[in-house]
């Protein structure tokens, strides 16, 4: 069902009449408001006043996840601390989480959109809605369930974790909607076999899948092993969190992008040319309603296209295809950002271990399973079996406690890890998505 | 008193063994006492050979992480109870065993064992008070 019919189904002539507008206040406010802004205006010649049409937003500089860094942890907020009454983060390249604010108001507006998002994918007042992300700093958990009881459904906040007892909940409550990342839900689907329950036999009629990338093919397997209706949602943390696009369940053919809230772009990441719609490149947003946190052309590095016809919903929002990669080397590992200089400075921190080391990333079981190679060197290398071992568990409890994933860390003889042009092969990614 | 021991690190991957043994034997290395303590993804070589510097090497030239450690060679007598007494008088002491392994020859009609110890010193001196014989390093590598 279409939540917000005025939007979502808006003329195209008139949606684009309110972007301008709540553009040109989001950059005046930004421009006035974060020193990184006006910094990063003046560097490129402009000022906020050059917006007449949309076509003007390629005169904007870009924002980059490392800006976000550089002005760690509130120097991006548009308000003061007064006005903000919820905090977020997202892990980031050197450790220093990515971290983003919210006024009243912004909650209020992501609820909506979370709302819509919900409804789009199958889910109403009457609804059950077992929430499975991860609530906490990460944004799944906390924005599905403002959304939900937006709608007016009844959520489970059940987070992640715990599989077994979310089975038995499952079975218990009969709930009608699974929100949760696509792994974990084909996770939940094997366990509930090994226990002796299937899905074929609880309530589910609609999964709404997100926080991490997923194919076609996986959407067949989990509407094969859940026995619903699989939908694609999207959002990060940066733009606001789950809700910035979400697949109708209707057409399940792309993710329609809430465009009077945020403007996406795609441009060629090599060159930062805007591209056309239907070509592939960067993904870069612009949220034009967003107090605390304003962003001004972010560059998510999710490489996708959009797809402007007509949709059979009857929404008029463009719709953005599935994410197919990134442009950097981030790793997405149970919903988890994690890049891999991340690892290294875990790393560097104990005596000998890098530069050698390379992360493998498999699905097993439908889970994702990061590994970390080490080489053993002069220095790391004891006769003693147990020191071996104690160290490698005492990496694993590092990347642990400093990136939020599990890590299986593997001692390998030295100069064993591939190498290509005598630089170690950092990533190995055998997942099949 | 003490004798050096070289130490490898090793994948548990087949044939790594047989690579470490086949460098030594090319580069006319004798191996005078071998151990393998490993575990689901790696194993530690440890040996004792006639030609230290000679073995390290040739290990290091082909890749491998090569250890040094000092531990003790002690005569124990060929009959029931023999390491039994060993053991006690070094636990009665405090002196904690982290590994041992044989020797592959006999010496004087006794098996001769290969200890690491936590406090080596200590643990020489204490089997020494106790008429039990320690083999020096030298004579270890001539055996
Ligand atoms: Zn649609």
């Amino acid at each position: 069902m279409i939540l917000d019919i005025g939007f979502e189904t808006m003329p195209r002539e008139d949606l684009e009449d309110i972007q301008v507008r709540r553009l040109q206040a989001t950059v005046e406010r930004a421009y006035y408001n974060v020193p990184f802004y006006r910094a990063n205006f003046e560097k490129s010649g402009v000022k906020p006043d050059i917006i007449k049409s949309m076509d003007d937003l390629k005169r904007l500089p870009f924002t980059t996840k490392a800006d976000l860094r550089d002005n760690y942890p509130f120097g991006m907020f548009a308000v003061p601390m007064d006005n903000v009454v919820r905090i977020h983060a997202s892990s980031g390249t050197t450790g220093k989480p990515t971290v983003v604010g919210y006024t009243a108001r912004d909650i209020k507006t992501w609820a909506e959109l979370m709302a819509r998002a919900l409804s789009a994918g199958g889910a109403g007042r009457g609804d059950i809605i077992h929430n499975a992300y991860g609530y906490g700093l990460f944004t799944g958990g906390l924005g599905v369930h403002y959304g939900a009881e937006k709608l007016g459904a009844s959520v489970i906040p059940v987070s992640g974790g715990n599989t077994k007892r979310q089975i038995v909940l499952m079975k218990d409550f009969g709930p009608t909607i699974l929100t949760s990342t696509p792994s974990y839900a084909l996770h939940l689907a094997e366990v509930a076999e090994e226990v002796g329950e299937s899905f074929k036999n609880f309530k589910f009629k609609f999964g709404i899948f997100g926080a991490e990338p997923w194919s076609e093919k996986m959407r067949t397997e989990l509407e094969e092993k859940l026995y619903l209706s699989a939908v694609d949602i999207y959002g990060l943390s940066e733009v606001m969190g789950p809700g910035v696009a979400m697949e109708c369940h209707e057409a399940k053919k792309g993710l329609h992008i809430f465009e009077d809230h945020f403007i996406p772009e795609i441009i060629n990441p090599e060159t930062g040319e805007v591209l056309p719609y239907g070509e592939t490149g960067e993904l870069v947003f612009t949220s034009i309603t967003k107090e605390a946190f304003p962003v001004i052309r972010y560059r998510t590095r999710d490489i996708t296209s959009l797809n402007p016809e007509p949709c059979i919903c009857g929404r008029t929002h463009v719709r953005m295809n599935k994410v197919s990669g990134r442009s950097d080397d981030m790793l997405i590992i149970r919903g988890v950002n994690v890049f891999p200089s991340q690892i290294e400075s875990v790393l560097m921190g104990f005596e000998g271990v890098a530069p050698h080391y390379q992360l493998i990333v498999d699905r097993i079981d439908n889970l994702d399973v990061l590994s970390v190679l080490v080489e053993v060197g002069e220095k790391l290398f004891s006769d003693e079996v147990k020191i071996l071992q104690d160290e490698a568990k005492k990496i694993s409890k590092n990347i642990k406690d400093y990136l939020g994933v599990s890590a299986k860390v593997t001692l390998v003889e030295s100069k064993s890890i591939a190498r290509s042009e005598g630089k170690a092969v950092r990533v190995v990614d055998n997942r099949k998505i | 008193m003490r004798v050096e021991q070289i130490s490898v690190f090793l994948e548990n991957k087949a044939g790594r063994l047989a690579e470490v043994t086949g460098i030594l034997s090319d580069a006319n290395v004798n191996i005078r006492a071998l151990s393998v303590a490993d575990t689901s993804d790696f194993g530690v070589l440890r040996l004792i050979v006639d030609d230290n510097a000679k073995a390290e090497r040739v290990l290091k030239e082909n890749g491998f992480s090569v250890g040094k450690t000092s531990v003790v060679a002690v005569e124990v007598e060929d009959k029931p109870g023999g390491l039994h007494r060993i053991l006690s008088i070094l636990t009665m002491a405090g002196i904690n065993v982290e590994y041992m392994y044989s020797l592959v020859v006999q010496r004087n009609g006794h098996s001769v064992l290969v200890f690491r110890f936590d406090n080596i010193d200590g643990a020489v001196s204490l089997l020494k008070e106790n008429g039990i014989t320690v083999v020096d390093g030298s004579k270890v590598q001539s055996m």
